[in-house]
């Protein structure tokens, strides 16, 4: 029995819109897109080139631009390898460990998703700036970039992970042991291939929020020449009234989230999930209900249009 | 209420479901559209129910066009196969949906909804939810749902595909007695001919998409019109151009003028039957059904040669139009001797 | 690894795992009540209460308001457009939903900025029909949409898709019509999907700064969401105020861990 394309085999009643209700849906949604998203985008990128080309290259090119993206791009990359590492390791605690305080923390890994970044960097600045309680100075410093991009990007690993450790089948891991493999090996050959899209999915988008972080930067480490992101760079253009420059980097920056978001799209497609995936989870951060694993696959009872 | 279906055709991408299909359900009628997975009884059925549209043809119930009809205008009761129970509701809500949308009085509701709870045995379970509730309960709740409102033609889709064998037993059983006692127009959808033949009064085969056969149980086991019916509807042997059943697969210990040398191959017992796998001259497999007083009559053992003579065969000619019901149907000399030869086409 | 794990390598993870989220999660959040009522109630009772300190917070809660009531009428129309009438260009829509995760919120307010400033598309249009986007509760509102945009949409999604049509069909062979089997069947079926992208975008309009600060200026008793406060009590070098916001802005966002671990644990139940 072939499977029909999703258009053509759906069924005409259940709930439809009238296909002018659906005409009307979609004009709204693209009309509330355009507004919202669109529109400004657009404009931005107006403003960008409005002196031409040169002059965006100009911008583009100025000496705190290149080092504040500089900055930005090392900083996300050395972020987003730590928190790949750091990421995994907590997952597969709260998958595969028990310990007291378990769902607690569970929950409290979604918290820079949930807390204002300014208040990140605030609270960071209190633990490891000047008057820091457990001695650790590192305000204004390159390192304190690293450490808020570190906090605001924790939970794109973690989500994105933890639902594949869960569905994961142990039996694959069974065999692999009953074979001979020890632990790491299970890990290298076994778990790790499996978690791989949703490990790679994550860092894209853990990248792609570090790339534009703003809040959690700005207090801790500041807007000095030598820990100047792009973000923060982009602010100091707009409040010295130079858009063009503003505008361009941005352009950078948005043209970069659009890649990633692209790289995610097909991380998603090379998976072989469909929409109830991995990478919608990690984008909006669910926590997850460690005991019952949340089939992913599944559709819900009677879901099949038997065509017969 | 009788429904009509004319030239019904319909696609899916590049698959053809539905090709020139027509059926009579007859007023009070319990039919059964049976056939193979694709065979287009579904997408029958639920274009009857308005959820699939037609691309050509038209369906009338009760002599009204109601092609252009919305499902919910349609006064069809629907059962899912897999209940399309509604998960937030308990089953007193479930079995009131229809009756609150057409804004009956609450009390009204409640008597109505509690009768039918009795008729399909659930009451007491109405505070329930349908996750509480077996396979088979769901289904009766979900039968309950849909004879609420007083459809004019009931339309159950393998209604009993997701249970388990004794419960479909069991509930095939009480359909039966439901339409006695409701006489409402029903059509069921299975690919079990078993169930098909136990419940119905008639029975629509269908085949890629086309109807073909449409008669009694009876009549379509004795007197099928192609080849896929025969084969359908019961076991079937193949000798050349001519079909057998198992049955009707007379073994004999002494040579016969028309029989077949075959050896014996296997003999399996299954419960109160008999099944003796031959192999003929050429290679053909074949099996025979033999009672355990026949197998003891014969003494059979394997690697033995016996002569078989099939008892009726039917041949079928191709290109014939399925309707029409073209098999040639040949009985041959029966085991107590006597040579009747005759050909009838039928 | 299974039931043959090594005791060490398991010990070591957990100290590695643990330690880490500590440093990083913990510690900080601790640190901000420590450090907030580090000398009494008073002080961050007095700034959160000052005037400006209440004014940020009425407008954060005000653009709670609005924002999120709009993306949850659009998020839930827009999933049932995705999942029960897709079509080819409903890529295109999903690609374009995705982009506020994506985009860094001081770009969004620069494209703000520079569509409806004085020199921007719209600016001379609106500033001759005396409509105020900029510097102006309107601006904030639509920043804070842009950049909540996609959480009810992206939550309802999955939901939709598992929860299939028969319920729907089942419902209009009963005889109700399109918006019968909306309101009864389909919408009780996603609620707690729904919900839960409703505490999300809750959670991402409250603690929306960067765009905010562009589009609003940050003007003290008039532009200045709680964040916008924070910051700004910061610069002024009043501590106390700046850990008062943010003590009640922790609490928020506490509150929102609690409610989305609440209706997780519904929506998967």
């Amino acid at each position: 029995m072939e499977a029909h394309s999703a258009t053509a085999s759906a069924p005409r009643a259940g709930f439809r819109l009238p296909g002018v209700g659906a005409g009307l849906g979609r004009g709204a949604v693209v009309l509330y897109l355009s507004v919202i998203v669109l529109l400004p985008l657009a404009a931005l990128t107006s403003q960008a080139f409005k002196g031409g080309l040169s002059t965006f290259w100009e911008q583009v090119t100025s000496p705190l631009a290149v080092s504040s993206l500089e900055l930005t791009v090392v900083a996300s990359l050395i972020v987003v390898m730590i928190n790949a590492i750091f990421g995994t390791i907590i997952a597969w605690l709260l998958v595969r460990d028990e310990f007291p305080g378990k769902s607690v923390v569970n929950a409290v890994i979604d918290l820079p998703f949930a807390l204002p970044t300014i208040v990140a960097s605030l609270t960071l600045l209190t633990l490891y700036g000047n008057d820091s309680p457990v001695g650790i100075d590192i305000a204004f410093t390159r390192a304190a970039v690293v450490v808020a991009l570190l906090f605001v990007t924790l939970p794109f690993v973690v989500r994105a992970v933890q639902p594949l450790l869960i569905e994961m089948d142990r039996e694959m891991e069974e065999a692999a042991a009953s074979l001979g493999a020890s632990g790491f090996t299970v890990f290298r050959r076994i778990i790790f291939p499996n978690l791989l899209p949703g490990l790679a999915a994550g860092v894209a988008l853990a990248f792609a929020r570090a790339l534009g972080e703003f809040g959690s930067v700005l207090l801790f480490a500041g807007g000095l020449p030598q820990t100047l992101v792009a973000s923060v760079f982009i602010r100091q253009q707009i409040e010295s009234g130079n858009e063009v420059g503003a505008a361009a980097v941005s352009v950078v920056l948005l043209a970069a989230s659009m890649l990633l978001l692209a790289l995610i799209t097909l991380i998603q497609r090379w998976s072989g999930r469909h929409e109830r995936s991995i990478v919608d989870r990690g984008l909006t951060g669910m926590s997850l209900d460690l005991g019952a694993p949340r089939s992913g696959e599944s559709h819900g009872e009677g879901d099949d249009d038997g065509r017969e | 209420m009788g429904i009509t279906v004319e030239g019904a055709s319909k696609r899916f991408g590049d698959f053809q479901a539905l090709n020139d299909v027509s059926i009579e359900v007859p007023n009070g009628s319990l039919t059964a559209l049976l056939g193979p997975s694709g065979s287009g009884k579904s997408t029958l059925l639920r274009a009857i129910a308005g959820l699939e549209t037609l691309d050509g043809g038209r369906v009338l119930i009760d002599d009204e066009d109601v092609s252009k009809k919305p499902t919910q205008k349609r006064e069809v009761g629907f059962v899912f196969q897999h209940y399309a129970a509604f998960k937030h509701m308990t089953v007193f809500e479930n079995v009131a949906f229809g009756l609150k949308i057409r804004k009956m009085e609450k009390a009204k509701i409640s008597a109505r909804v509690h009768e039918l709870l009795q008729l399909v045995q659930l009451d007491g379970l109405a505070e329930r939810y349908p996750s509480q509730l077996s396979g088979g309960q769901r289904q009766r709740m979900a039968l309950a749902r849909a004879l609420a409102v007083e459809p004019q033609v009931l339309l159950l889709d393998e209604p009993f595909g997701a249970l388990d064998a004794k419960v479909r037993k069991d509930l095939r059983t009480w359909l039966r007695r439901l339409h006695d006692e409701m006489h409402v127009t029903t059509i069921f959808v299975t690919h079990d001919q078993e169930e098909a033949m136990d419940v119905a009064g008639q029975l629509v085969v269908m085949n890629e998409g086309r109807v073909e056969q449409s008669g009694t149980a009876d009549e379509l086991y004795e007197q099928p019109a192609t080849e896929f019916v025969m084969s359908f509807v019961g076991e079937v042997n193949r000798l050349g151009e001519h079909f057998v059943r198992p049955h009707d697969m007379a073994v004999a210990l002494d040579r016969d003028d028309g029989a077949e040398e075959a050896m014996v191959q296997r003999i399996v017992a299954l419960g109160f039957e008999i099944r003796v796998e031959f192999v003929l001259g050429d290679g053909t497999e074949v099996w025979a059904q033999l009672t355990r007083a026949e197998l003891q009559k014969l003494e059979l053992r394997e690697g033995q040669i016996v002569y078989l003579r099939p008892g009726q065969t039917k041949s079928f000619s191709g290109d014939v139009p399925p309707s029409q019901g073209q098999g040639a149907s040949t009985p041959h000399g029966s085991r107590d001797g006597g040579d009747a030869e005759v050909s009838a086409a039928v | 690894m299974g039931a043959s794990s090594n005791r060490h390598s398991r010990w070591g993870l957990r100290t590695l795992g643990l330690g880490y989220l500590t440093l990083l999660l913990l510690a900080p959040l601790v640190m901000i009540f420590y450090k907030t009522f580090e000398h009494g109630l008073a002080p961050p009772i007095e700034a959160i209460t000052s005037s400006d300190g209440l004014h940020a917070l009425k407008l954060t809660l005000l653009m709670v308001a609005i924002a999120v009531p709009l993306n949850t009428i659009f998020g839930v129309g827009c999933a049932l457009l995705l999942v029960r009438h897709r079509r080819r260009g409903s890529a295109i829509i999903d690609a374009v939903i995705n982009l506020p995760f994506a985009i860094s919120p001081i770009v969004i307010g620069l494209s703000l900025f520079l569509l409806y400033g004085a020199h921007g598309w719209f600016g001379p249009a609106l500033a001759e029909a005396g409509i105020e986007i900029l510097f102006s509760v309107p601006g904030m509102v639509l920043a804070s949409i842009f950049v909540s945009l996609p959480f009810v949409v992206r939550e309802t999604v999955p939901v939709l898709q598992e929860i299939g049509t028969e319920q729907e069909q089942a419902a209009s062979t009963l005889g109700a019509n399109a918006w019968q089997t909306f309101w009864r069947i389909t919408l009780p079926a996603i609620r707690w999907g729904v919900a839960y992208g409703v505490v999300l975008t809750t959670a991402r309009v409250l603690g929306e700064f960067g765009a905010v600060t562009i589009v609003s200026g940050s003007i003290s008793g008039k532009t200045q969401t709680l964040p916008l406060f924070v910051e700004k009590q910061f610069q002024n070098f009043n501590l106390p105020g700046a850990y008062g916001a943010s003590v009640v802005l922790a609490l928020l966002a506490l509150t929102t861990l609690l409610a989305m671990n609440v209706l997780k644990r519904k929506e998967d139940a």
